[in-house]
């Protein structure tokens, strides 16, 4: 059974976006769907149930930023078929909340832990989500989110030791190795 | 503040009720003082040679440097010929190594060990993370320079120091001893206020006594 046919056998069922294949060539083990968010957790019972998806191998977001979107990425495992799919789905960025998959998976409640302390993604329900997971005494927005300056934090933040020099490394390197060579490398 | 350090009335065994307020009781408020040297300056010189001889380290590993105290344990580099060992609890310690990125959450646990620690006691700043942050100079997360939480005796520069540069930063740490000017808990106890100003400020949960000793 190839990847192919499990997804005109899920995309009768579920509006699935296009399939994206990760590695073509040999073993196409490795694709991705968008799922629309209202869809996701009768997609991944199905997948879970009928479809030997046995396993979830991570849950991680990305901000588009100027989409004004979170892609949140569902990674799912089939251990005897030895394939991996990858469920998006993308919700909106203000107020992001999205489904809690605690119950399918119970690793999911770490993973959306993190979500929640690190992009500000809500999941209602999902256990301990009102707790700190890895920071401590946050006091400023998710650091994940793109819009969140790190530099200006730190620089705020942090007192500097005076003295510090920064190179651009493409122009010191080139210095270094090819000293001969002008400085815009032509 | 967490739960279990508020103050709270808890319920004994014998069903006796009685308060419990934890950062009173169980820690020693009182701040460090400053020890003072010996009567005669040939007995400090005494007391330095054997402190600068048995230099028992802090097994408490922050960042990537780590992974370098490993091998001068085991026969290759062994740090054991130098009277250099590791030592599981903060209680043995009187040398304690940063070794790399100091993330403000780990910053409270260091301070913690280091205030538990005996006098007299050193810090080694190990890797430039230590020394203006390192690679982690624009990180939300990690401090950029350890001398403001700490008193820093010696920093060892390098991203990631080599085993032999940690062995001779031992050795010039004895020299610093033997010459009694490993004065960093002194330094603590004397500006004891300008270290907690320092701490509080990056961390900003602060659920824990000013002195944890
Ligand atoms: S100085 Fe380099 S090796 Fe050491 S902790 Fe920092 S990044 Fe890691």
């Amino acid at each position: 059974m190839t990847m192919r046919e499990l997804y005109d056998r899920t995309k009768a069922l579920f509006p699935l976006g296009e399939l994206i294949e990760q590695r073509s060539g040999g073993n196409n083990d490795l694709v991705f769907v968008t799922v629309p968010a209202a869809h996701l957790r009768a997609t991944i019972l199905h997948l879970r149930d009928k479809e030997g998806f046995s396993h979830l191998v991570l849950l991680t977001a990305v901000d588009w930023l100027e989409e004004g979107q979170f892609q949140l990425t569902y990674l799912l495992n089939n251990r005897q078929q030895a394939y991996d799919l990858g469920l998006r789905v993308m919700i909106s960025r203000d107020s992001a909340t999205m489904e809690s998959i605690h119950d399918v998976w119970p690793t999911a409640a770490t993973y959306q832990r993190e979500l929640r302390e690190m992009f500000g993604i809500d999941f209602p329900g999902s256990p301990r989500i009102e707790e700190e997971f890895i920071l401590e005494g946050w006091n400023d927005i998710p650091p994940y989110r793109r819009d969140f300056d790190t530099l200006k934090y730190a620089q705020e933040k942090f007192s500097e030791r005076p003295g510090r020099k920064t190179h651009d490394p493409e122009t010191h390197m080139r210095q270094q190795l090819y000293p001969d060579m002008s400085p815009t490398g032509k | 503040m967490k739960p279990e350090l508020m103050k709270r009335m808890v319920k004994g065994p014998d069903g006796v009720e009685f308060e419990v307020e934890p950062l009173r009781d169980y820690f020693c408020e009182v701040p460090p003082t400053v020890m003072p040297a010996a009567y005669i300056k040939i007995v400090e010189d005494l007391f330095n040679w054997a402190r600068a001889e048995s230099i028992w380290i802090l097994g408490f590993g922050t960042g990537c440097g780590a992974i370098e105290m490993r091998p001068l344990m085991t026969p290759r580099f062994d740090a054991y010929r130098y009277g250099v060992q590791w030592r599981p609890t903060p209680r043995q310690a009187n040398l304690f190594i940063i070794s790399g990125y100091l993330s403000t959450k780990t910053l409270k646990r260091a301070i913690r060990a280091y205030e538990q620690m005996q006098n007299p006691k050193y810090v080694i700043g190990l890797g430039s993370c230590t020394i203006n942050g390192g690679m982690y100079w624009d990180s939300y997360n990690t401090i950029k320079r350890l001398d403001d939480y700490l008193p820093v005796d010696l920093y060892i520069a390098g991203c990631m120091p080599r085993p032999e540069a940690l062995l001779a930063g031992f050795m010039d740490l004895k020299k610093i001893i033997r010459a009694g000017k490993g004065e960093g808990a002194n330094q603590y106890a004397e500006n004891f206020a300008w270290y907690k100003e320092n701490q509080k400020r990056v961390i900003h949960d602060w659920d824990m006594p000013d002195y944890n000793w």
